[in-house]
């Protein structure tokens, strides 16, 4: 996973809630079997409509989304942080987001961060009346800065460490694999086994 | 103090506990299938490492998988290149796999739960949203992305963030005609799409100890719906039921012993859940929903809302939205909403109870003219259930489809798909812009309303119908 520490960039304001993994990346994106190439598949459908924000030429190179509450709810797709990322986000702000869709942004190094709904607008109102304003998103501060805005945000220390050293989850959990050998030696034997029963 | 049914499952599969770090967790059953292993098996290729427990994986083919002509080679070369994928890397890792053309293959969470496979107080985890779906046998079961799917193949383990807990109580009877999917497409209305994040949910109340486990499953399946971590539902002697004799329920010594501790799992009565939410059963009646959200459902009696009438201005503009994209106008009463497809099937609806209740209703029947309706068994087994009550039979008589199983139309991943603008009742879990393929537009609706629907060509319930004849509005 890529560290993250601190970034700074234009912002793309999606003033939409419930915005499902469905609609950030279409099933059909989802038969690829590489975590690369799902930029285009983005929005896809909503894409199609040229007002649609994410096609305005100055959001263009755009790095920081803006979203609307229940962000990433629904599947579990992992290819939605993918086809954000492939796309060019490094971050993603809202005032609620899915648990699974959370978790997978964070054990990608995609930072989610979770902002009261009156900041959110202040950030929306800031990033469309100046399409060229800054959003910085400050893991090590643990801050939002933008002009007129200066906004703390809360994450788990032991996740906020790992994106700060771009950890791999795995290599972390195997570093104990004596406790899950110990585990495994105390399960009880009625626990199923998926080996074909005759 | 007491523990709640999904405390007592954690602290019993708390591998590692340290300060400053998540519960490392146990995974007693990992499932797969094509879309969201392929990534996970290319990490594990990369840094060289092996499936830890190939004895605690099992593989299916679902969400690609044709509905139709299963003998010939899969059409589309991208989804035909998924399922080899799955098949290469099940052969390469040693994992047990059930591919089309399979007696044992079906949708992911048909196919554990039929197997015997999910048990009470097991952890249970698929890379698919809807594992929810094991927690009907009080298991912890919960999606996980591709990521989490790659750390559970190397380790059998999974750091997890702490949960709360909420209980939803429903006491009373359910009235004539109202099912287990009303009951939660209502809980989803009430408590929203976010209602639940961050909560396991259980189910509990007189209403839900009279359901049967295929219902339990359709409850328990929409958990994520409402953003929740999982649900579930305290195992009894209708689990146990379920669950003996089949191929993988444990045996002699084995079944007294799981028995033993299965019956410790219910919540403590002095347990305390951090939300509670109440609903009388008596006071629900056929749900459907209107919106492009799963939270956006109403009563089948009730019109289409006045996006007006949100307070809140998010839900305000979610709901304008949603009927620019459904194509309705406010104040339609829901009967009058015509269809052109119905949809029965799915890892929800996709089990026997569900196709004999769709078949009673279509018993004798025509489904109307212009609607195209699709019967998709959740698994071969089911399948060929359904063929040995000569259900098939009653639906292809009715005008229906009976297809090949799989996911099918509950999302546009295989041939089954809306064409543009296309509408459709569907006994699936997802009403969202496109799911069933692009532009088309989804009612989520119980099997019975989906074959009295077909019958009608409009919303409807059974109560709709008079004898032989569908209702005139």
């Amino acid at each position: 996973m890529e560290k993250f520490t601190t970034h700074t960039g234009r912002a793309v304001p999606l003033r939409r809630s419930n915005v499902d993994t469905d609609q950030i990346i279409p099933a059909h994106w989802l038969k690829k079997v590489t975590r690369s190439g799902f930029e285009d598949g983005l929005f896809e459908a909503w894409r199609k409509d040229e007002s649609f924000v994410l096609n305005l030429p100055e959001r263009k190179g755009a790095t920081v989304l803006v979203a609307g509450p229940e962000f990433g709810t629904g599947s579990s797709r992992e290819h939605a942080v993918w086809a954000l990322q492939n796309y060019g986000f490094q971050a993603v702000i809202s005032s609620r987001f899915a648990d699974i869709f959370r978790g997978n942004s964070l054990k990608n190094g995609l930072l989610t961060v979770v902002l009261p709904q009156e900041t959110v607008e202040q950030l929306w109102a800031l990033t469309e009346a100046d399409p060229t304003a800054e959003v910085t998103v400050d893991l090590e501060a643990r801050e939002v800065r933008a002009e007129g805005v200066t906004a703390p945000f809360e994450l788990d220390d032991n996740v906020r460490w790992r994106l700060l050293n771009g950890l791999d989850d795995i290599s972390i959990t195997l570093q104990n694999e004596a406790d899950v050998a110990a585990f495994e030696a105390k399960r009880p034997s009625y626990k199923p086994r998926t080996q074909p029963v005759a | 103090m007491g523990r709640t049914l999904a405390e007592k499952v954690w602290d019993d599969h708390v591998v590692r506990r340290a300060e400053g770090e998540p519960d490392l967790l146990y995974i007693d059953l990992h499932l797969l299938h094509e879309v969201t292993s392929p990534q996970a098996f290319d990490g594990l290729r990369l840094a060289g490492r092996p499936v830890r427990r190939t004895d605690l994986t099992i593989a299916t083919e679902d969400h690609n998988t044709p509905t139709l002509d299963i003998d010939k080679p899969i059409a589309d070369p991208v989804s035909r290149v998924q399922l080899e994928t799955l098949r290469k890397n099940a052969e390469e890792f040693g994992v047990r796999i059930h591919s089309l053309g399979d007696v044992e293959q079906g949708v992911v969470h048909v196919v554990g739960p039929q197997l015997g496979l999910t048990q009470p107080g097991m952890t249970v985890v698929c890379g698919d949203s809807h594992t929810s779906t094991h927690g009907a046998f009080g298991a912890l079961a919960f999606g996980i992305g591709t990521s989490q799917v790659e750390h559970v193949l190397a380790t059998q383990t999974l750091p997890l963030a702490p949960f709360k807990t909420m209980a939803i109580t429903v006491e009373g009877e359910l009235p004539e005609g109202v099912t287990a999917k009303d009951l939660i497409l209502a809980v989803i209305t009430k408590i929203g799409t976010g209602g639940g994040q961050g909560y396991v949910l259980e189910y509990r109340g007189s209403a839900i100890r009279s359901l049967s486990m295929e219902a339990r499953m359709t409850i328990c399946n929409m958990s994520i719906e409402a953003g929740a971590r999982a649900g579930m539902i305290a195992p009894d002697r209708t689990t146990f039921d379920y669950l003996q004799g089949r191929p993988h329920a444990p045996q002699g010594e084995d079944w007294d012993a799981a028995v033993a501790y299965w019956e410790t799992l219910a919540t403590d009565e002095d347990a305390v859940f951090d939300a509670e939410v109440f609903i009388d059963a008596a006071e629900l009646t056929p749900f459907v929903t209107w919106g492009t959200n799963p939270g956006q459902g109403a009563p089948l009696g009730a019109n289409v809302p006045n996006p007006e009438d949100f307070a809140d201005p998010q839900e305000r503009t979610a709901a304008e939205n949603a009927l620019k994209y459904m194509g309705l106008e406010a104040g339609t009463p829901l009967r009058e909403v015509k269809v052109d497809a119905v949809f029965v099937g799915s890892c929800t609806n996709g089990r026997i109870e569900d196709l004999r209740a769709a078949a009673a209703i279509l018993d004798g029947r025509q489904i109307a003219e212009g609607v195209r309706m699709l019967v998709v068994p959740g698994s071969v087994r089911v399948a060929l259930q359904a063929v040995e009550e000569g259900l098939d039979k009653v639906f292809t008589a009715a005008g229906a489809e009976w297809r090949h199983a799989g996911c099918s139309m509950c999302l546009g991943m295989n041939p089954d798909q809306l064409a543009p603008g296309e509408r459709c009742a569907s006994t699936s879990n997802r009403n969202f812009e496109g799911r069933q393929g692009k532009g088309g537009r989804t009612h989520l609706v119980s099997p019975q309303v989906a074959a009295a629907t077909a019958l009608v060509g409009r919303l409807a319930a059974p109560a709709d119908l008079s004898d032989n004849v569908a209702v005139e509005v």
